[in-house]
């Protein structure tokens, strides 16, 4: 697929999310009766004034028997009640096998999101958005950062399942939320290696304690349990082309996520899918902060049209 | 790190704050079954809320009607609504509420109750 017509997919996706248009505003992770929480790995279906600070990852050990280990920082923030963008940076120890350990910055990366959809009575929230990772930014140097720009066109969804009828009330506190991007890099190869198109698509099932003691049946549940999300995260990417078509690498990665009033605490363990995905087991742990509940009236609003 | 990180959380977060208004817990309970029909509903916040922005509302979930009042902040308790009830028959019913915390973010939610055996 070229960027032209993934610029027209997304004018096409736009005309026909326009009759969903949401009208109202509304901060956090809402839709209705459901809140979503900020998950660790599957990008968030809505816009907000949010950051983690920091996303720590101690990633399983990689195919080629490399070992890292991220300490990222992602800050969202909404233009209007609608569109929003994150800025991620992030700082990575490496270490291969048989050389000295390496760590500075990573590559700075940067989205534009636009929510189009907020439907309160089916728990629904959706946007469109372009993920770009620039190039030649981050420690170039020690860990070898790209010389090729990667912009994502994307759309992240998510669902809430409260509507279902009250004769399945144990079902109700489930969500899920996904996400979908094509990887569109500015070369098709560097140094001699190509840089292939990639499809990257991924899910969060999750089972609200909150949503079950407070909006399906008081089970006696107190703090913090009743604000803890237990989830099963999972993001896979496959090669499209340019000798990587089919290859398919991701993780799987169970946890739980407790929201607060003005923060949240996220576990997770990372499971890779493949030997292509590294072997052993890792983990990821996040504080994430609500500015729109810590600054009201300052930073934690849109910059227009609140 | 922890070092680095802990004092940084608690200075983003003023003392005055406040927050979305979550349900903490409701009489009669979410979900419950209760053998007398309760004079009123009582919904407990984990925020202070703006009376003139919320409310709450009540229905049979067979369609019979409740002329119930108008559901009030409790003066001596912001973070309480109240819901005054005529009397209950025997049945379930569905509470929706939406609230206004005092920094003005909206949340909703609803939950059923049982009278009867």
């Amino acid at each position: 697929m070229t960027l032209p017509r993934a610029t027209a997919l997304g004018a096409a996706c736009a005309v026909l999310a326009a009759p969903f248009l949401s009208t109202t505003a509304a901060a956090h992770g809402f839709a209705g009766e459901r809140f979503f929480p900020a998950t660790l790995l599957t990008d968030d279906p809505f816009v907000a004034d949010e950051l983690s600070l920091p996303t720590l990852t101690f990633d399983p050990t990689a195919a080629d028997g490399s070992k890292t280990i991220d300490l990222d920082i992602d800050l969202s923030k909404r233009l209007t009640p609608d569109i929003g963008i994150t800025l991620s940076q992030g700082w990575q120890h490496l270490k291969v096998p048989g050389m000295p350990g390496v760590t500075g910055l990573t590559g700075f990366s940067a989205e534009l999101d636009w929510q189009f959809l907020r439907d309160a009575p089916h728990e629904a929230s959706a946007v469109l958005g372009l993920h770009t990772s620039w190039a030649h930014t981050g420690r170039v140097q020690a860990l070898g950062a790209d010389d090729f720009t990667t912009l994502s066109p994307l759309v992240n969804f998510g669902k809430g399942f409260g509507d279902l009828p009250t004769t399945m009330p144990w079902l109700r506190p489930i969500a899920v939320t996904g996400n979908l991007s094509v990887d569109f890099p500015t070369k098709t190869e560097s140094a001699g290696s190509p840089n292939p198109n990639n499809l990257n698509y991924g899910f969060a099932f999750e089972y609200s304690l909150e949503y079950l003691q407070h909006h399906v049946k008081d089970v006696g549940l107190s703090a913090p349990f009743d604000r803890m999300i237990p989830l099963v995260e999972m993001a896979f990417t496959t090669g499209l082309n340019r000798g990587a078509g089919g290859q398919t690498t991701g993780t799987i990665q169970p946890g739980v996520i407790w929201s607060g009033q003005y923060f949240q605490l996220g576990a997770e363990a990372i499971i890779p899918v493949n030997a292509a995905s590294g072997h052993g087991l890792g983990a990821m742990l996040q504080l994430h902060f609500y500015l729109d509940d810590i600054f009201p009236n300052s930073i934690g609003k849109p910059l227009f049209g609140d | 790190m922890l070092r680095f990180l802990l004092p940084l959380a608690l200075a983003a977060v003023p003392a005055a704050a406040d927050a979305h208004a979550f349900l903490d817990h409701a009489v009669p309970p979410v979900g419950a079954t209760v053998a007398a029909a309760p004079p009123q509903v009582e919904l407990f916040f984990t925020q202070d809320l703006e009376p003139a922005f919320s409310g709450a509302t009540i229905a049979a979930v067979d369609g019979r009607p409740v002329a119930a009042g108008a559901a009030t902040v409790a003066p001596q308790n912001r973070a309480a609504l109240v819901l005054r009830l005529p009397p209950l028959s025997a049945g379930t019913y569905k509470v929706s509420w939406h609230a206004v915390s005092v920094d003005t973010h909206r949340t909703e939610g609803s939950f059923s109750f049982t009278v009867g055996p």
